[in-house]
């Protein structure tokens, strides 16, 4: 680790001046992925700024139609919350399912969020939920935040505050580990709402992305056999040590109809 | 006072105090005064040339103090790392040898290959200055798979070695065997790859060295599983140090499992350099560092042919292997899977015919060296396979053919065509044994249920023997060996009757703090907590050859009871004085030293104090003192063994294979501490089940990059990974060791994989699968699945 300065504000603005007024400048919140970046010295920044003093990023709270989860929320907090488990079991699941106790202890939605690692899990849940990431700025829809590969529409100096989850008449995660990392391999979020159903994969590609063929199936049959013979296309799929492109265009299908029938359970 | 607590006893193990409050003393924790900061640099490719190193902006950089090179080891004329085996080929010619430089010298040859160590105030600085050293490289095509390494294309490791191959070995009567199978009813075949793999010991390598200007010594502060011996291959064969001037301090140590059992170039590095710089240098691996620098086990490829007459009866067995050993030779490198994995083709079979041809081969990758088992996984994974294969092939159950070929109880000692003799065993009792445990007899129920989930389940046996208890020293030396196999004990009993023992095995986790105690207590009769043991300082203890290959109890144990048997004898000298008897009628039993037929008696501490304060004393026959030291050096090696059984159940919609149920019976020999045996047989097993299930070192063919190289990519096995495990012991006794002891470190590691994986090939027999290459992962399992010959369907 080399050396930086460490600002811990405790105003939003505050934050934002600092990270675009300091070059070089990093946003730290859970620090699961930015401290170990620093020790093994692949991100050098010239200061962290600390969001935990921030108490306005904490916190979840509702209203009828949605459910908004503060950004510095802990994945522990999310996936013990008795009002995500009763309005939204699926996403509840999906952040009991985040790495070891330590790692949801201290990672953050926010961080989460903000960092779009393509095998992580919350971008599945914001996408499939059809969720609407709040920033220091303005309001930004999941389907215009993630831009693939640890790429987001987020600008310099802009601060996630919180993500608002609207509310759906069923949902589910499932998720298929990658067996060190325990990341997601492949990981399928579905939401059926009201007017349609949404299909979210994580971990397959160089980012989080929507099947479109398996939400028109479901809109119309909410049940796994729906979607059981529809294959995704492997072009674009990674492919590693761990798993190839064709057999993670195969879990997806499988872990679709495993997240339907979480869903249904 | 405390109680005698001896063999077969299962106290709480003496050094969990430490360990688990928090109070152990690892090289990491010590600090020395005025102690500087040592980083590696390490090259990034797999072969390269090393044009130059600009060595000035690194040693401007803040705090830096020096940055040493492979030109500085050339210019103080420093030694390469030794290989301590030396294997021939069929022809009796050597193995080639090429130089193994501490720091490289115009060449790197795997990504990790130490190019250089910078020095600094700070390890921030010196990682800062080690950022600013230019290292000039032209990059070469690298070679990392054996298979490609071979071929006549291939890049060139060294000028001198052609084809990469370092020594083409060979074990067994070829022309006996090629007879047998022009006889064979049926012959079995099988190819397949003995994944590479990288040992993750909880600690991570580390080192400080210091010179004490004043009277010339040195201290090497190092995480070894061998002190004695890197004092001796460091001292005496790389930087020219007499060994009474070194020291070589192994304090606790987090784990080995073979990583910490050789003698590695960053040792006699910081040790150079602390001279050179006047100053103690501590040097502390990160875990990535030890994925690209800490020896890797395995990494065969093999082909392997058992002859069979009609009745399945072996008639003779052909192995052929490819063995990797990456850039360089290592400590022992070329010995493991020639002498540590030949001689065990025998299995517990009575084959008559074997023949093992082992190239061994140089590539670029990290150099490949023993790994828990070492060799005999790989033995024992190729013969367990292949039986299964033949039994499949022939129509026979996998039991029956295993028993039609076994060794039988009453034909021990057994003499193999491979060089050993086993003393003593009984596989079909642990065979039978593992066959009630694992409840074979309802598996079809357990099968049927898994069934009906859509699940496939599948049984495997691997009924094994390995050879261990390293090693006769004569006989390893025919093999090769460069040094003794021998191991030494002090028993020192102090004026007041307590106990320390000195002695020159390592204890880095398994217990032998308590193990040994039990051992001296037993014998002794003095309290458990009376005795402590002192291992791992070339300053407190004698000698040694440390511990690996399962000889800490089995070599180890045996110096430290016949130590433990001299102190007796002159007790009893003592004793017939005080008790003015003659010795032959002096007894010794529970710590009390008695006149056979009478109440006489002496303690065995007012013998200790008579023996320390020598007034009424035997002085003209008998000096004073009591304190034995023995070297003990094995007649023969110990040969564990016994049968695993494992039970997997397969989700054909992943390919996730789940361990369901493991059984192991084993025969180790004596136990000395049940709970002991217990901890080293799961860990063991579940090393074995990594390697089955979920260990792969990957590189990158061409480049040479590591792949898998952090714990986010090699997959370790964990807890939930595993169900509870059934391990008891059968045992015979060894009939060379002094208490009947055959070691039981590595039994769990190298039974394991060929039972997991037998079992996975059972699972999906039904669909015409005959083989899983490890580690069986999801994604493999389902690619067989894909083209498997039959169609994939719950049954
Ligand atoms: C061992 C381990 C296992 C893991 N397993 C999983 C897993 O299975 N699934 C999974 O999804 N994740 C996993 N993670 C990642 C974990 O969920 C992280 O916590 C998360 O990715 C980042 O959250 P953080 O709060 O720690 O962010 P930090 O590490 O503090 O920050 C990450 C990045 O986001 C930026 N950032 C943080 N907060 C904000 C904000 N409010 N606004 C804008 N930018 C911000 C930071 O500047 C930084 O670039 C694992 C991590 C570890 C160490």
């Amino acid at each position: 680790m080399k050396p930086f300065a460490y600002h811990q504000p405790d105003q939003i603005p505050d934050a934002a001046k600092l990270l675009t007024s300091i070059e070089d400048s990093k946003l730290v919140a859970g620090g699961m992925t930015l401290i170990p970046t620093l020790k093994q010295r692949l991100a050098s920044p010239a200061a962290l700024v600390d969001l935990s003093k921030l108490g306005s990023l904490k916190g979840i709270t509702d209203d009828e139609a949605t459910i908004t989860i503060g950004a510095m929320t802990p994945h522990a907090v999310v996936a013990a919350s008795k009002l995500v488990q009763t309005k939204i079991p699926g996403l509840a699941a999906l952040a009991s399912m985040i790495g070891d106790p330590a790692v949801r202890s201290r990672g953050t939605i926010g961080g989460s969020v903000a960092n779009n690692d393509p095998a992580a899990d919350y971008p599945a849940g914001v996408l499939g939920l059809g969720a609407t990431i709040v920033t220091s700025k303005r309001e930004i829809a999941a389907d215009k935040f993630f831009l693939g590969l640890f790429e987001t529409a987020l600008e310099l100096g802009e601060i996630i505050t919180a993500i608002r989850f609207p509310v759906p008449v069923k949902a589910g995660y499932a998720k298929f580990k990658a067996p060190a990392s325990r990341y997601a391999l492949v990981g399928v979020f579905v939401a059926q709402f009201a007017d349609g159903v949404r299909v979210a994969v994580t971990g397959a590609g160089p980012g989080v992305f929507r099947v479109p063929p398996m939400e028109a199936a479901l809109s119309g049959h909410f049940d796994p056999p729906a979607i059981a013979a529809i294959k995704i296309d492997t072009d674009g799929l990674t492919s590693d040590i761990h798993a190839e492109a064709d057999y993670r265009a195969h879990l997806v299908t499988v872990m679709a109809k495993r997240a339907v029938e979480a869903a249904l359970s | 006072m405390g109680n005698v607590i001896g063999i077969g006893a299962a106290p709480k193990r003496k050094e969990d105090q430490r360990f688990l409050t928090g109070r152990g003393n690892y090289v990491s924790d010590i600090k020395r005064p005025g102690m500087a900061a040592g980083v590696f640099v390490r090259s990034p490719h797999g072969h390269a040339l090393l044009r130059g190193i600009d060595k000035s902006a690194a040693l401007a950089s803040p705090g830096a103090i020096a940055v040493l090179t492979g030109d500085d080891v050339a210019d103080d004329g420093l030694g390469s790392l030794p290989c301590g085996w030396g294997i021939t080929d069929a022809k009796g010619v050597p193995m080639k040898e090429p130089p193994f430089p501490m720091l490289a010298q115009d060449k790197v040859r795997f990504v990790g290959d130490m190019v250089a160590f910078v020095i600094a105030e700070t390890p921030e600085q010196a990682n800062a200055a080690a950022d600013l050293l230019k290292i000039d490289y032209e990059v070469l095509p690298s070679v990392v798979g054996v298979l490609e390494a071979v071929r006549p294309d291939a890049p060139q490791l060294f000028d001198d070695v052609p084809n990469n191959i370092c020594c083409d070995w060979e074990l067994g009567d070829k022309a006996a065997v090629e007879t047998a199978f022009k006889k064979a009813a049926h012959v079995a075949r099988l190819s397949l790859v003995n994944n590479r793999l990288i040992g993750n010991p909880m600690e991570p390598r580390a080192a400080i060295a210091e010179y004490e200007p004043g009277t010339d010594r040195y201290t090497l502060w190092t995480t070894s599983q061998f002190p004695h011996v890197v004092r001796f291959l460091m001292g005496a064969l790389v930087l020219n140090i007499p060994q009474h001037k070194l020291r070589v301090v192994a304090p606790d140590v987090g784990g080995g499992f073979g990583v910490k059992q050789f003698h590695y170039g960053e040792e006699a590095v910081i040790t150079w350099a602390a001279k050179r710089v006047r100053r103690p240098v501590k040097w502390v691996a990160s875990r990535s560092e030890g994925y690209v620098s800490d020896r890797h086990g395995r990494d065969h490829v093999t082909e392997a042919e058992l002859a069979l007459d009609e009745t399945g009866k072996f008639l003779a067995f052909r192995v052929n292997t490819l063995a990797n050993m990456g850039g360089y030779l290592s400590t022992f490198g070329p010995n493991i899977p020639t002498n540590l994995y030949g001689p065990l083709l025998g299995g517990v079979y009575t084959t008559p015919a074997i023949y093992c041809n082992v190239k061994v081969v140089f590539t670029n990758t990290v150099p490949v060296d023993a790994y828990r088992g070492a060799g005999r996984p790989e033995a024992t994974f190729v013969l367990e396979r292949i039986v299964d294969v033949a039994a499949s092939e022939m129509g026979i159950d996998r039991v029956e053919i295993r028993r039609r070929n076994m060794i039988p109880k009453e034909a021990y000692p057994y003499q193999t065509p491979v060089l050993v003799q086993y003393d003593s065993g009984d596989p079909m009792g642990c065979l039978d044994g593992a066959l009630v445990a694992a409840d074979v007899k309802n598996f079809g129920v357990r099968k049927a249920a898994s069934a009906r989930k859509g699940k496939f389940r599948g049984l495997g046996y691997s009924t094994y023997v390995e050879a261990c208890g390293l090693a006769p020293s004569r006989f390893a030396g025919r093999l090769g060996a460069r040094g003794g196999l021998y191991e030494s004990a002090t028993v020192r009993v102090h004026p007041t009757g307590q106990v320390t023992v000195m002695i020159g095995t390592h204890n880095h986790g398994q217990g032998h703090e308590t193990t040994f105690a039990q051992i001296v207590s037993d014998k002794l009769g003095v309290a458990f907590e009376n005795v402590d043991i002192v291992f791992g300082d070339t300053d407190r203890v004698q000698f040694g050859m440390g511990t690996y290959g399962s000889r800490s109890l089995v070599v180890g144990g045996a110096a430290l009871s016949k130590a433990t048997d001299k102190v007796i004898v002159k007790g009893k000298k003592i004793a017939a004085h005080l008790l003015e008897a003659s010795e032959a009628d002096i007894q010794f039993e529970a710590g009390k030293f008695s006149v056979a037929g009478t109440d006489r008696i002496k303690t065995f501490e007012e013998i200790a104090g008579a023996a320390y304060v020598p007034h009424n004393y035997p002085l003209e026959v008998l000096e004073p003192g009591l304190e034995e030291q023995a070297y003990y050096d094995p007649v023969n090696f110990t040969y564990p063994g016994g049968c695993h059984i494992a039970e997997v159940e397969v989700d054909p919609e992943t390919g996730t294979v789940t361990l369901v149920n493991y059984t192991a019976v084993d025969d180790v020999g004596t136990v000395i501490n049940p709970m002991i045996v217990e901890g080293q047989l799961h860990g063991g097993i579940v090393q074995g089940v990594g390697q089955a299930l979920f260990e792969n070192a990957v590189y990158d063919e061409g480049s040479g990059q590591l792949l898998s190289g952090s714990l986010m990519d090699y997959c370790m096995p964990r807890a939930d990974h595993l169900p509870m495990m059934k391990v008891a012991t059968h045992s015979t006794l060894c009939t060379h060791t002094p208490m009947g002891v055959k070691g039981c470190g590595e039994v769990g590691t190298i039974g394991s994989p060929a039972a997991v994986i037998n079992a996975v090939v059972d699972a999906l027999s039904h669909l015409g699968v005959t083989h899983v290459d490890m580690p069986a992962t999801p994604n493999r399992i389902w690619r067989l699945l894909q083209n498997a010959s039959l169609p994939v369907a719950a049954e």
